[in-house]
């Protein structure tokens, strides 16, 4: 199968702005190569600071790469031009780690979803309310709430209304940037079987960004394992979990919090 | 460092005695909304409660009001907090400002918020220091190296001259912890001290925890909303929903086979970490139904009541009292009351 999304050997350096001095460039990406199968779920696994999100900026057009190429579905990123870009930008939608702060408080749930129709100019005015409350049922979030601004939101409420924004301009690729880490359990759950569902209904394709394992081994068909601007390990899920080749993939391992097993004394109790 | 610490196994009594707390919050409209409804625990010398709750189950306020720090508008409306014998509601402004960062430490949510963006971290410690204890400057200097040296084996030295921004994540924690033991308090609260810590430095942490534990005898309420940061950590766990406790026992019956069918619900949400056959992947999870309960809602009977799978009709009159299941293990259920 054609990889939707095929990273090589991508580098990004910061630092080289006009008060740093020019050796004091840091490599967030050092030859990156990734690619991502159409319909699937890769999860991007590292530490803070190994790179992760430089990555998902540079593949959702956000930041320049300072060399390789991303190519999605076959079309170098590079070689377009801002208008062509604006075209394709739709196709690469992200979900951020902090619903809070990546929604207007003020704006109501219904002119969120809505946003992207007008950035967009898609649609004729009323047909954009009807898409928007058919995205807001999708996420399961009621008409009711549809009319309330963001900030009367709950925690998982918010996060379904940033999926649901994400989703409007019927989209191949989301971004997921530690999309569950700041919610609770409960919620987390809740919102990771939203996911499945719309991946199983709309074909969708998730790059998952964590620092959870647990949940990476929960959403992944693949896994891939970053560690100071490098992958330093791929593969599918069930190898690189349970049989991991390289040192940082076995630490975030032996690091992910688990109580799978009962201490040996409650079992004899 | 060590000279005044508590000794591990001190007297019968408790370090800590909460009883019957009440906390609420009044609104700008003037609607009083409780927060902490009623909370009963105790704490003894050196030992770590796990407190876990998700988001408006009151955990962060519990934190507060332990301190006497609620934010304005927050108020203890009945209760008692009996603090090495001594009821901190009734405390002097003189006297908490001692206890606080004296005999209790604080180690807050976020790091990044906690520390003076301006002042090296070095002097941030030796702050506390100074605003606790008569010494001098000589004294000050080599007793914030000890701390330091301390949390940071290896380079403190460069870490007490460095100003915030330039330490990551998990040294900034480092700092709080530093602060929050400087004049070697008997107790340690820590509200989400990891929750923005990647796994390896949350673990490096738990680890710094236990270690502390150990050579300092301190007492320690760790607030999360991860039961998995307390396996095998914490003696004892509190569930708090909706203001009140749901489930309080050792870690490993509470972790193991919870009893209350909102920590039952809450551990199945959970993906089985790593532990699962291939099979199992991307299956749904288990979850709530329902959303946890507003503050400003005043319904009878038991807050969980509307998400729960197992309610009963009188779950839906009266509150149900703790009833203990097994020595140290209390569950606030009609399933075990009479």
């Amino acid at each position: 199968m054609q990889p939707l999304l095929k990273v090589e050997n991508l580098v990004k350096h910061y630092g080289a702005g006009r008060s740093a001095r020019s050796k004091d460039k840091l490599a967030a990406l050092d030859g990156v190569s990734l690619s991502v199968l159409p319909k699937t779920t890769t999860a991007l696994v590292g530490e803070s600071g190994s790179g992760k999100s430089t990555l998902a900026l540079c593949i959702a057009c956000l930041e320049h790469p300072t060399s390789g190429s991303i190519s999605f579905e076959g079309i170098d990123l590079a070689s377009l031009d801002e208008n062509q870009l604006r075209l394709l930008r739709p196709q690469i939608q992200l979900v951020f780690q902090d619903p809070a702060s990546s929604l207007n408080p003020r704006w109501t749930a219904l002119e969120i979803v809505s946003e992207p129709f007008f950035v967009q100019r898609r649609y004729s005015k009323p047909d954009r309310a009807v898409r928007a409350l058919r995205l807001l049922d999708r996420v399961a979030i009621s008409r009711k709430m549809a009319a309330r601004s963001a900030c009367e939101l709950s925690g998982g409420q918010k996060q379904r209304l940033a999926i649901a924004r994400a989703l409007a301009l019927e989209p191949k690729l989301i971004i997921l940037d530690e999309a569950l880490s700041a919610l609770d359990c409960s919620v987390q759950a809740q919102i990771s079987n939203l996911l499945l569902e719309l991946q199983a209904s709309l074909g969708l394709t998730y790059l998952f960004i964590t620092h959870d394992f647990g949940m990476a081994a929960h959403l992944a068909d693949q896994i891939a394992v970053m560690d100071r601007g490098r992958v330093v390990e791929s593969g599918s899920a069930e190898n690189v979990l349970y049989s991991p080749n390289h040192e940082a993939t076995r630490a975030l391992l032996a690091a992910t919090p688990r109580f799978s097993e009962p201490p040996a004394e409650l079992v004899h109790a | 460092m060590v000279e005044k610490y508590s000794p591990m196994v001190q007297t019968m009594t408790s370090l800590l005695e909460v009883e019957n707390l009440r906390v609420s919050y009044s609104a700008r409209t003037g609607e009083v909304c409780p927060a902490l409804s009623g909370v009963d625990f105790d704490l003894g010398y050196g030992e770590i409660l796990g407190v876990l709750g998700e988001s408006g189950s009151g955990k962060s306020t519990l934190a507060a009001a332990l301190l006497r720090l609620l934010p304005a508008g927050g108020k203890i409306q009945q209760g008692s907090i009996l603090f090495e014998g001594r009821n901190l509601l009734r405390a002097s402004p003189q006297e908490l400002r001692k206890i606080r960062g004296g005999r209790i430490g604080l180690i807050s949510q976020e790091p990044s918020c906690s520390l003076h963006p301006t002042l090296p971290a070095g002097q941030q410690v030796s702050d506390v220091l100074a605003a606790h204890e008569n010494l001098d400057r000589r004294a000050l200097r080599q007793k914030t190296g000890h701390l330091l040296a301390s949390v940071f084996p290896g380079d403190s030295e460069r870490i007490s001259r460095s100003y915030p921004h330039e330490l990551s994540g998990g040294q900034r924690q480092r700092v709080l912890i530093a602060q929050a033991i400087a004049c070697a308090p008997s107790l340690v609260v820590a509200d989400e001290p990891t929750a923005s810590l990647d796994p390896t430095t949350q673990q490096e942490i738990l680890q710094l925890f236990r270690t502390l534990r150990q050579k300092l005898g301190l007492a320690m309420i760790l607030i999360t909303h991860n039961p998995a940061l307390l396996a095998g950590l914490a003696d004892r766990i509190l569930v708090l929903y909706a203001g009140r406790i749901a489930e309080i026992g050792p870690s490993a019956q509470v972790l193991y086979s919870p009893q209350h069918p909102y920590t039952a619900a809450l551990l199945r949400c959970l993906p089985s970490h790593l532990a699962e056959p291939p099979s199992t992947r991307k299956a749904r999870l288990h979850v709530i139904q329902g959303e946890a309960p507003d503050l400003s809602w005043h319904g009878n009977g038991c807050q969980f009541e509307p998400r729960c799978t197992e309610r009963m009709e009188v779950c839906k009159r009266d509150e149900p009292p703790a009833a203990a299941v097994s020595e140290l293990h209390e569950v606030s259920c009609f399933k075990f009351a009479g």
